[in-house]
């Protein structure tokens, strides 16, 4: 009963009191979190009135803020502003999707098969460095100007980030969880299952981000280069508003590129956290 | 060189079983003129229920002896025989998987044996009754005391359903009040669930509270150099004068082996 006693209260005493977070708690964290971006994105408006003012470029070619504003107004509620989101964003998700898919398998067979890694291995980096858009001479002359040869360049981008990600992963996985694993009897894809891919995760969806990154990059470039007929999207929009002089356009269009991106990585960055929590590498 | 650490040698074969044997365990790593010999004829047979601590300078092979009964590695020469019995491993880290509340840290020892969910799931709570962590199956490892996730280790070794433990410097890394306490616990569940204990530590008084016997080894190579029967009423207190006398007695021929390396 003593010892019981004391082994309880030693637990107590280690674990520290409970902090219970409250609404006020949350909204200074949000708060926290929120004002640098405010304050960044007034900078920005600021610095650009400035050169507006300053009448560095004419009017029409470099409109001020609130101009780009009204034509943002304008613009989003319109079904064909939609119809080039979600035509872009399909294709992203679809490209990306499939360079998931790759680059899992790529990731997996690499770090198994040695032989495998010394013969892609860097040929899997060097990808990874190349800028994708040296890749669309070659995907038109292959696919002509197709929704393919986004898809192509875009998963090319992509896949490589995914599977390095995944690499390095399984590679990391601590050598005292590999041995628990083993006193364990993991083996064959049990190993896999229960030890090496969830060991893997962090280092997975840091992959998963940069290959986004890459992917939405290569889909951009490719919507400027790629004209599909027929196909709005917001790539072909950026060009039109480029062919007509609608500067506000184009700075509109442009804006909702960044905002997609800057919400993607959000998202991601929200899954990074929300990992790192639960797995105690993060001040919660 | 052979040391039977049992005090029934051949006399009394049916009452106490063998757990685990160990016949002129030999272990090299590597080869040609990097070669290692980490443990040079080892022989040792530790009795079934029986608590045995082996004890010796860093480096000197005790690690390796355990990976070599858990089966982890192939041996140079020599033979282990474990008669059958399950045998589990713990480190001087937990080793918890951090992606894994407590409690399914415990099941997926089960899972691994192919025990049914339902089966693991109350068998996962009873074990964390057994190391005083009813009420922790929810959380998470990190956030948990060091002395806790170790206790999470001992519950999932115990799942394995494993009779002999083998514990390499399990508490090496905690507190001394911790390590009090943990004592205390091992000894507890060794005794309610009739294990065979192997206790690696290079912590002579700790060595001399838990064991029913210290196997003292040399180092490079690691040899059996004595063995030291502990005659001790349970349970002891590792601050108690005859705990520290013993372990006097043999802290002196640890140094001695330790000082031959020097001469040499
Ligand atoms: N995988 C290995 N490869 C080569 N040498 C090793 C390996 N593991 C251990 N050793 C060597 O074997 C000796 C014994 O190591 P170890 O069993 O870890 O000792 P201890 O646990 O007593 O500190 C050491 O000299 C160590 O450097
Ligand atoms: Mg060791």
């Amino acid at each position: 009963m003593a010892a019981h006693d004391t082994v309880t209260g030693l637990d107590a005493l280690e674990l520290g009191p409970a902090r219970d977070s409250g609404f006020a708690d949350a909204a200074r964290r949000v708060w926290r979190a929120t004002w640098p971006k405010v304050l960044a994105i007034a900078l920005v408006i600021g610095v650009w009135q400035i050169v507006v003012l300053a009448e560095w470029r004419p009017i029409f070619v470099l409109p001020a803020p609130l101009t780009v504003w009204e034509e943002l107004v304008d613009v989003v509620p319109t079904g064909e502003f939609w119809d080039a989101v979600a035509l872009t964003m399909g294709r992203a998700a679809y490209g990306f999707a499939i360079a998931v898919v790759i680059g899992m398998l790529i990731g997996v067979a690499v770090a198994r098969f040695a032989p495998l890694r010394a013969a892609i291995g860097s040929l899997i980096t060097g990808m990874q460095t190349m800028p994708s858009i040296v890749w669309f001479p070659f995907a038109i002359l292959l696919f002509k100007l197709s929704e393919e040869a986004i898809l192509f360049v875009v998963i090319l981008g992509a896949a490589p980030a995914i599977a390095n990600g995944l690499i390095s992963g399984i590679d990391y996985v601590p050598p005292t969880w590999k041995r628990v694993g083993r006193v364990l009897g993991m083996r064959g894809f049990a190993l896999y299952r229960h030890l090496i891919i969830p060991a893997a995760l962090p280092s997975f969806v840091s992959g998963l981000k940069q290959g986004w990154a890459f992917a939405w990059r290569s889909l951009m470039a490719g919507e400027l280069l790629v004209i599909v007929p027929g196909a709005l999207s917001i790539g072909v929009r950026l060009q039109t508003a480029r062919d007509l002089n609608d500067a506000p356009g184009l700075l509109a269009y442009i804006i909702i590129v960044l905002c997609v991106g800057i919400a993607v990585d959000v998202i991601f960055n929200v899954a990074d956290k929300s990992l790192r929590r639960r797995w105690g590498m993060l001040q919660a | 060189m052979t040391l039977t650490i049992q005090g029934t040698a051949g006399t009394d074969a049916a009452s106490t079983e063998v757990a685990v044997r160990l016949d002129g365990v030999s272990k090299q790593y590597g080869k040609g003129a990097s070669a290692l010999l980490a443990l040079d004829d080892v022989s040792l047979s530790v009795d079934r229920g029986s608590f045995v601590s082996i004890l010796g300078a860093s480096g000197c092979g005790k690690s390796t002896l355990l990976s070599l009964v858990a089966g982890l590695d192939p041996l140079t020469s020599g033979t282990i025989d474990t008669g059958g019995h399950r045998v589990s491993l713990m480190f001087q880290e937990a080793a918890l998987f951090p992606w894994l509340t407590v409690a399914a840290n415990v099941e997926i020892a089960l899972r691994m044996r192919g025990v049914g969910r339902a089966e693991r799931k109350k068998r996962a709570a009873e074990l964390l009754d057994v190391v005083r962590l009813g009420g922790f199956g929810k959380k998470r490892p990190h956030e948990l005391s060091g002395g806790m996730r170790q206790r999470v280790a001992l519950a999932r070794a115990l799942a394995q359903d494993a009779d002999v433990l083998l514990m390499d410097e399990p508490f090496g890394a905690l507190d001394a009040m911790t390590r009090d306490i943990l004592h205390d616990e091992l000894e507890r569940v060794w005794r309610e669930q009739r294990l065979t204990v192997l206790f690696v530590t290079h912590n002579v008084r700790e060595a001399v509270r838990l064991g029913d016997r210290v196997v003292l080894l040399s180092s490079r190579p690691g040899r059996v150099i004595e063995e030291y029967p502990v005659g001790l009423a349970r349970p002891r207190r590792i601050d108690s004068t005859e705990v520290a006398e013993l372990a006097g007695a043999i802290t002196d021929r640890l140094r001695e082996e330790v000082s031959r390396h020097g001469r040499a």
